[in-house]
């Protein structure tokens, strides 16, 4: 499918309001876009969030003979897939010149510059190696595919491990993570591709190009650099001349990008080890944020509140105590069984406020023991959640509990009762 | 049927929910009985003797009987008579290509502009914007576009001027900002002026007195396809007070 072209009025528009030192997204000429680094269940898969443009990298690894050339060196293997998912116009199984020239840059960056010890992945000098591959998919096209790209590529490197082997003479045994803990990469440096679009021959320069502005640019200069500002790779398109002192001053901009993205990514891993660490709940499923599609509907649900505690007190007096439940097992992680809830007070209570306002909306005749219930819970809890209904099963143990929801309320406003 | 239906009005509903087309349980005796008929917009589908839902939304009524679901997607299907804006990408022979973001691109006769003739054809280059009518719309032929109305008159269409800003949204917000007492637009009303041209094809295009206006409408509208009315107010307030 073709691409949306891009109309006259657009291109002018945005060459104007960069000659009047504008953006369309309203950041200032050496802004990138929010960076957002998360990473998968598994070792060596990272998600990379660059505005909207979204890149996922997997590393794998492999036993190969080496090359014949290079006996005693691992091989690494970069592809970037550009899928349709990303945009209309990037067609499934066919390699276009873009992801050529993305591979290619991706390769300059990553494996020229001797950024990862590959005389390490040697296993049997000539007769077998490690082979690292590097497989970077596009999830989704708002400009700028370089840069993530390069970004969730050395992250994922960083974060890859690969599995510990022995070697009894000629026999080479691979051992599970469970028998031996994998074993990190050595990389010595991380290079991190910098985007410089120009426009009017020049004129303008801009960092981080979004999609329109890619399409609006004369000339593209890409320069790969490590925190210790040595550059790695540098490659102009668009054939556009640029001057030294242009060049100088990316490579400056280049500079302070990259060691501000190192940090990032730095953090990014820390903070994930520490979560594996602690066996806390990590991996992108953990990590995306709550999607909530009914946010747009908001009609208040006025609740009932006065007289509301004396009523409740009155119930709980004679209520007769509810039958004891055991919740079903929890499996949080594959491995780990739990019986009962990690929830707080809090989930119970949003739930219930939940139920509630669904209640009236519905105009259902209430069940007296629920309303008390809910009147009692406005008044104590101040808990901010708005009236949207979360439909993802994610995070918080409410998602678990759907199924046995009923009891678990009953099992939490007995709880509440005893309480008082 | 009905019932079931109305009791579901206002409630979001997802592909695949279903409502039978069973009779009420009581039939009243001293009226006439008179077969139910409901009228099914985008989203609600006839399978047999149910309704069977198609794509997830809220679920809306209109009095007497025409029930649909009010969906956020962002792709366009083209309608016959929905007004479009479009991106001319050919001129071949006597027609333009448009793309409207469907997913065919349509035709549009140079004949089909306010006071076009054989002689007299209309400056249309490519890489223009157009605000069109769809006079053909079918899921089995070219749709085909007109800059003119049934009277020959162009009524507000046709080829835009320079300047503004084209940009997309979602096709829920642009039924919101084109029904009849629309909220967005009021509260857009209360910042600055400015030009707007509203596709349903999810494409707005806004012109203003300057380019700093421009991007601020053109990122306010963007952004209340996932604010709920508060959130919207109380920015757009923040708006006029100056803060951007």
């Amino acid at each position: 499918m073709k691409d949306t072209p891009l109309s006259n009025c657009e291109r002018d528009f945005l060459l104007k309001a960069i000659e009047e030192k504008k953006r369309l997204d309203g950041r200032q000429t050496y802004d990138y876009r929010r960076i957002k680094i998360t990473f998968g269940t598994d070792y060596g898969c990272c998600f990379v969030d660059l505005g909207k443009t979204r890149v996922m990298a997997q590393v794998s690894c492999e036993l190969v003979a080496p090359k014949e050339n290079r006996p005693n060196e691992g091989i690494m293997f970069f592809n970037i897939e550009l899928s349709p998912m990303a945009s209309p116009a990037f067609e499934q199984g066919r390699q276009s010149e873009l992801s050529v020239k993305l591979n290619r840059q991706l390769e300059r960056c990553l494996r020229n510059s001797k950024c990862i010890d590959t005389e390490s992945l040697c296993v049997v000098s000539g007769k077998t190696v490690w082979q690292i591959r590097v497989d970077v998919h596009m999830l989704n096209n708002d400009g700028n595919l370089m840069d993530a790209s390069s970004i969730a590529a050395i992250t994922a490197l960083c974060h890859f491990r690969r599995p510990d082997v022995g070697i009894q003479g000629e026999e080479v045994t691979v051992y599970s993570p469970e028998e031996r803990d994998p074993i990190p990469l050595s990389i010595y440096h991380m290079p991190i591709s910098v985007s410089f679009s120009f426009f009017q021959q020049g004129t303008y320069l801009l960092v981080d190009p979004c999609e329109r502005e890619e399409r609006v640019m004369d000339g593209l200069l890409m320069i790969a650099m490590n925190k210790h500002r040595e550059i790695c790779s540098i490659q102009s398109s668009g054939g556009i001349m640029l001057l030294k002192e242009q060049v100088m001053r990316c490579s400056k901009i280049a500079s302070v990008k990259v060691s501000e993205i190192t940090e990032l990514i730095s953090e990014a891993l820390q903070n994930d080890k520490a979560a594996r660490k602690a066996g806390g709940r990590c991996g992108f499923a953990e990590s995306m944020p709550q999607e909530r599609i009914t946010a747009l509907k908001t009609d208040e649900t006025p609740v009932e509140t006065t007289d509301a505690t004396e009523r409740a007190n009155d119930i709980v007096q004679r209520a007769e105590a509810p039958p004891q439940t055991v919740p079903s097992p929890v499996v949080p992680v594959p491995g780990v069984g739990q019986v009962g809830q990690q929830n707080t007070w809090g989930l119970e209570e949003e739930e219930e406020e939940d139920e509630e306002q669904e209640e009236t909306r519905m105009e259902e005749d209430q069940d007296e023991d629920e309303e008390s219930g809910g009147g009692d819970v406005v008044e104590i809890s101040d808990s901010e959640e708005e009236e949207v209904v979360v439909l993802h099963p994610e995070t918080t143990g409410k998602a678990k509990n759907t199924g046995s929801s009923s009891h678990q309320q009953a099992a939490a406003a007995s709880q509440k009762r005893q309480k008082k | 049927m009905f019932s079931s239906l109305k009791r579901r009005v206002d409630e979001v509903l997802l592909p695949g929910d279903e409502f039978s087309f069973e009779a009420d349980d009581t039939i009243s005796l001293t009226e006439p009985a008179k077969p139910e008929k409901a009228v099914c917009g985008p989203g609600l589908r006839r399978s047999g003797d149910r309704l069977v839902v198609c794509k997830s939304g809220v679920l809306r009524h209109k009095a007497p009987n025409v029930f649909w679901i009010d969906s956020q997607q962002r792709r366009y299907v083209p309608a016959k008579g929905e007004s479009v804006i479009g991106i001319v990408t050919a001129k071949s022979g006597d027609v333009f290509k448009v793309d409207v973001g469907g997913s065919e691109q349509a035709s549009l006769s140079y004949l089909a502009f306010e006071g076009a003739t054989k002689r007299n054809r209309p400056n249309v280059q490519v890489g223009d914007l157009l605000f069109a009518q769809f006079i053909i719309a079918n899921k089995d032929m070219e749709p085909e576009l007109a800059c003119i109305d049934s009277s020959g008159r162009a009524n507000g269409m046709g080829v835009f001027g320079a300047g503004g800003l084209l940009f997309r949204v979602s096709l829920g917000l642009v039924r919101r900002l084109l029904a009849p007492q629309s909220e967005v637009r009021s509260d857009l009303e209360t910042l600055f002026p400015c030009e707007l041209v509203v596709g349903m094809n999810g494409r707005l295009w806004v012109k203003s007195s300057s380019i700093q206006q421009t991007l601020i409408i053109a990122n306010l509208l963007q952004s209340c396809d996932t604010m709920t009315a508060q959130q919207r107010k109380q920015l757009f307030r923040k708006v006029q007070q100056g803060a951007l």
